[in-house]
């Protein structure tokens, strides 16, 4: 079936003309038709934009256009719900912003549109992306392909679900403190969170400036260094992006691991990981071993810090973002006798409750009396967990760790134990705090029910092509990544 | 007991640049509301500020002009308070690494030299103008991203007055470095007063009183006018004063509580994570530096020292720059510089600004005044014929002795015919000639008055005096 196909695969058959870029596009609405009443990974689709950007694509290949120039050319893709593009919602899957429509094209929508891409959709996420389950949504929960009584991760949850569903063949979304590695994880796909300053930020909209990242979810490692190809690199238009080289991702892969130095954070093998998720680790690290790479045990002693760590610049950082969601300019208002109470009305209708937590969170620990002991002391701390990754780097080429705690829970599970959420993100965390790259891939499954196992690979500063090799090596000695949920 | 006033300023000052602070919309007064606007100034999602490298600029040429120190290191902040032409509901500034720091003005008071210490000036984005009409607000974000820059002075003003010129030279300086237009009726210049008052002799500050955006000169003088006297009052009466920040009542004159220390805003400033910490090297330093300006107040100075010009000569040729220019090309090696200096402001600035022209425009070098003034000093012409030999100059160029030439403007000194002339005028004037015989002296000027008409003007009046006295003398 034509949604069963990896990107490459897909590309491979529009390059031949096997298929069309309006068949495959049809393949993913027919199929969303067919699961997403189940899954709820789709918020909103604007069908006829949709077949018309790909029979614009194919047209394109008629006139000679090339995936060697245009590596996406005709492939559907969705964007999580906070992507800014041209006449598009952008809820970041909350009431707030009403019928807003963006009035312009981001960054990265413009790259993706360059390199082919078919832009489709919005999916769902957890509202303004706090969140780790899709749950925080204010339009409703995804479900988990594997799973339905289960959860998706978050916060990219819907960009997971969407690719696992095979309802699309990539999906863009954003990782702040694992939104896109953990609900890769959970869902069974690749998901890459670059590092900081490698994708523009701008036309995403902002939660935590600082740690927010572009990068994509797709069904393996190939897929993942094609789109982080078509999107990386300088943009004049944020000050943060870093003008650094681009390198040919995906022409980099297919090495294997000889002489390769991988790290085993001691810190992060705690007590109270599930035990079929600590099988599969252990199992892919003794992979890696046979496929020639060293392993060597790291310290990484900031670690216990990394999560109080972030909910303190993640929360700082967003109470100013989301400040801009007043009802004065765009979006929802309700209005007040006053612009205080318009305020008040807007934000109290218009945000959810972990949304309202974390702007109050945020807000603390910025207050005059609390700076210091909170916000500077966090970008302290931050410093530090940034200079664990600078020393275990100086020994090793990548760090490899279980991507998750533990498989998908049920939904419900958690919501009302805030700390317990917080605490999927445990791995993940630091990797956004010291702004470098990582990468969640299938590792295994557990048994019953069978839920995909995420192996992360963390690796040095604008070292994708690395790490994506790495993770290459690994995904080609095993099977995982050719599993495929039953719907 | 006798109080003193101690009252700092903080100048809002709009930078003179293209496009606004963030993005590439047009900084521009007068525009239709929301016109010059974005998704970035606007505050959409998604949106990030990327800084204008000429605001960069004029922020480190401010921190030269104002002799400040300009720091290696800088960086913006946010300021994060709700209100609607706040777009993003915060405003990026600079908080505790502002562009420059550190520096003073100095400026004429009364009879004398003053020095107002520079705290700092940073860097930040205006905000939008809230209107207000019968049913409702609106918000016009044109002015929202403007590039705007805070100068900070130290509380080393005592009086209104002292402050109302201080607010004149800081004007007068950022004009002059291409800082700002700073034109008051487009509101690019706002002030926010602070006023505290003590006994005086003594050093501890009083409780202090701000008074937020004022956006004249005359408004800053009138309302520190009524707010130090009202402070004295209060603490002669026994009262006691409240830390808050007022408002100035333009109409009625006086100034009323705003909001008091209780309800001050926390900014909850935070490190602006969209952008890099400035780092300027020396290179751009150097750019910037080449860019300083003459100050208006060295500029007068040098101009009375040097050329030894009288104080308000000086002024014109600081307040007019390209005249200034002109005179110092003229000048330089001339014997007789007032006399320059008053070619050039009495009759060189009244004829370009009659006919709407520049330095720039003239058809003569700056050589044909000093020219012009020495024939004159020579006694070649009179200074009448001065006048005439300047308006061919201005109008059609060349130089003044072929103009004398042309126009046959030389005086008459040889004795011959003057003489003749001064008989004839002694002969058909018997009366004056009869009264300086008896002594009035100044009868005498009549007589030369009818020898210069009959000269037509070519008569050297020194010599027809001298003539005449010897021949009514005779």
């Amino acid at each position: 079936m034509l949604h069963e196909l990896t990107l490459s695969a897909l590309t491979a058959k529009l390059a031949a003309g096997e298929v069309s870029a309006r068949e495959a596009m049809l393949a993913c609405l027919d199929r969303i038709d067919a699961v997403d009443g189940q899954v709820n990974a789709f918020m909103s689709l604007d069908r006829d934009d949709a077949l018309g950007q790909a029979e614009a694509a194919d047209a394109a290949l008629a006139n000679g256009s090339t995936h060697a120039a245009q590596p996406l050319l005709g492939v559907p893709v969705s964007l999580k719900d906070l992507f800014c593009a041209k006449g598009q919602p952008a809820n970041c899957s909350s009431k707030i912003l009403g019928d807003f429509r963006s009035p312009y094209d981001g960054t990265v929508v413009r790259k993706l549109r360059d390199a082919g891409a078919v832009l489709f959709g919005r999916v769902n996420m957890d509202e303004f992306a706090m969140g780790s389950s899709t749950e925080n949504s204010a339009f409703g929960r995804s479900h988990n392909p594997w799973d339905l009584e289960r959860v998706p991760g978050g916060s990219s949850g819907g960009c997971a679900a969407s690719v696992a569903a095979q309802e699309c063949f990539a999906s863009i979304g954003t990782d702040t403190g694992g939104s896109i590695r953990q609900p890769a994880a959970l869902c069974g796909c690749v998901g890459l969170k670059p590092t900081y300053g490698r994708v523009s930020r701008y036309g995403v909209g902002a939660v935590a400036s600082s740690l927010d990242q572009v990068g994509p979810l797709a069904r393996d490692v190939r897929d993942s260094a094609t789109l982080l190809g078509a999107m990386a690199g300088h943009d004049p238009r944020d000050s943060t992006s870093v003008p650094t080289e681009v390198p040919d991702y995906a022409a980099g892969l297919g090495g294997d691991l000889k002489g390769i130095k991988l790290g085993l954070p001691r810190e992060y093998l705690i007590d109270g990981i599930d035990p079929e998720v600590r099988a599969a680790f252990d199992a892919a690290v003794k992979q890696c071993e046979a496929l020639g790479a060293e392993i060597h045990e790291v310290s990484m002693p900031h670690t216990e810090y990394g999560v109080a760590t972030y909910y303190i610049v993640a929360t700082a950082e967003a109470s100013a973002n989301l400040a801009r969601f007043d009802g004065i300019r765009y979006g929802e208002r309700v209005d007040g006798d006053d612009p205080f109470s318009l305020y008040c009305n807007t934000r109290g209708r218009g945000f959810g409750e972990e949304v309202k937590r974390r702007i109050i969170l945020g807000t603390y620990v910025l207050s005059s009396g609390y700076y210091d002991a909170y916000y500077l002391r966090a970008q302290k701390v931050r410093t530090l967990i940034k200079r664990d990754f600078e020393q275990a780097f100086e020994t090793v080429d990548a760090l490899i760790t279980p991507t998750v705690p533990a498989p998908a829970f049920k939904a419900g599970e958690k919501m009302d134990d805030p700390l317990q959420m917080y605490l999927s993100d445990i791995f993940t965390i630091s990797c956004n705090l010291a702004g470098t790259c990582g990468i969640s891939l299938p590792c295994g499954f557990t048994s019953d029910p069978k839920l995909p196992i995420g192996l992360q690979l963390l690796g040095k500063p604008f070292g994708e092509s690395e790490l994506l090799q790495i993770a290459h090596a690994y995904e080609q000695a095993t099977p995982w990544h050719t599993e495929r949920a039953a719907l | 007991m006798e109080y003193e006033a101690v009252i700092g300023l903080e100048t809002h000052c709009q930078l003179k640049t293209k496009s606004k602070m963030f993005c590439g919309c047009a900084n521009e007064f007068g525009a239709e509301p929301n016109t010059n606007v974005c998704p970035v100034c606007l505050g959409m999602p998604g949106v990030l500020p990327v800084p204008n490298e000429r605001a960069l600029q004029l922020t480190a040429l401010t921190g030269y002009l104002l002799n400040c120190e300009v720091p290696s290191f800088a960086k913006f902040d946010r300021k994060n308070y709700f209100y609607p032409d706040v777009c993003k509901d915060y405003q990026i500034t600079q908080y505790d690494f502002p562009s420059t720091t550190t520096g003073h003005v100095d400026f004429e008071f009364g009879d004398g030299l003053e020095r107002v210490r520079i705290t700092r000036a940073h860097l930040e984005e205006d905000v939008g103008k809230n209107n207000h009409f019968e049913q409702h607000s609106g918000v016009d974000f044109n002015r929202a991203g403007v590039p705007l820059l805070e100068i900070v002075s130290e509380p080393d003003l005592r009086s209104a007055d002292m402050a109302y010129d201080y607010l004149n030279a800081l004007k007068d300086i950022l004009i002059y470095g291409g800082i700002s237009d700073c034109d008051m009726e487009k509101g690019m210049v706002r002030c926010d007063v602070n006023i505290s008052v003590r006994p005086k002799g003594t050093e501890e500050l009083g409780v202090k009183v701000e008074i937020k955006n004022m956006n004249t000169f005359s408004g800053v003088r009138r309302a520190i006018n009524y707010e130090v006297p009202r402070q004295i009052e209060t603490l002669e009466s026994g009262g006691t004063l409240v830390q808050e920040t007022r408002r100035w009542n333009d109409v009625a004159g006086i100034t009323e509580t705003m909001r008091t220390k209780e309800h001050a805003h926390d900014y909850r400033y935070f490190p602006e994570p969209d952008l890099m910490p400035l780092r300027p090297d020396e290179a751009w330093l150097a750019a910037v530096r080449s860019q300083v300006v003459e100050l208006p107040l060295v500029r007068k100075q040098r101009f009375v020292i040097d050329y030894g010009i009288p104080a308000q000569d000086a002024d014109v040729f600081v307040g007019n720059v390209p005249l200034g220019g002109f005179f110092e090309q003229a000048v330089k090696g001339a014997a007789n510089p007032k006399a320059i200096a008053n070619w050039v402001i009495n009759n060189l600035q009244a004829r370009l600004t009659e006919t709407g022209s520049t330095v720039d425009d003239l058809k003569f070098e700056p050589s044909a005044i000093v020219e012009l003034v020495a024939i004159i000093d020579a006694g070649t012409i009179s200074s009448t014929g001065g006048q005439e030999v300047f308006a061919e100059l201005f109008e059609d160029g060349g130089s003044p002795a072929a103009i004398v030439e042309a126009k046959g403007l030389a005086q008459v000194s040889d004795s011959g015919e003057l003489e003749q002339w001064c008989r004839e005028a002694i002969d058909a004037n018997p009366g004056p000639a009869d009264d300086f015989r008896n002594g009035k002296e100044n009868a005498i000027n009549f007589l030369k008055g009818q020898v210069m008409k009959a000269s037509r003007g070519k008569a050297n009046p020194q010599v027809v005096g001298e003539t005449l006295a010897k021949l009514l003398k005779g």
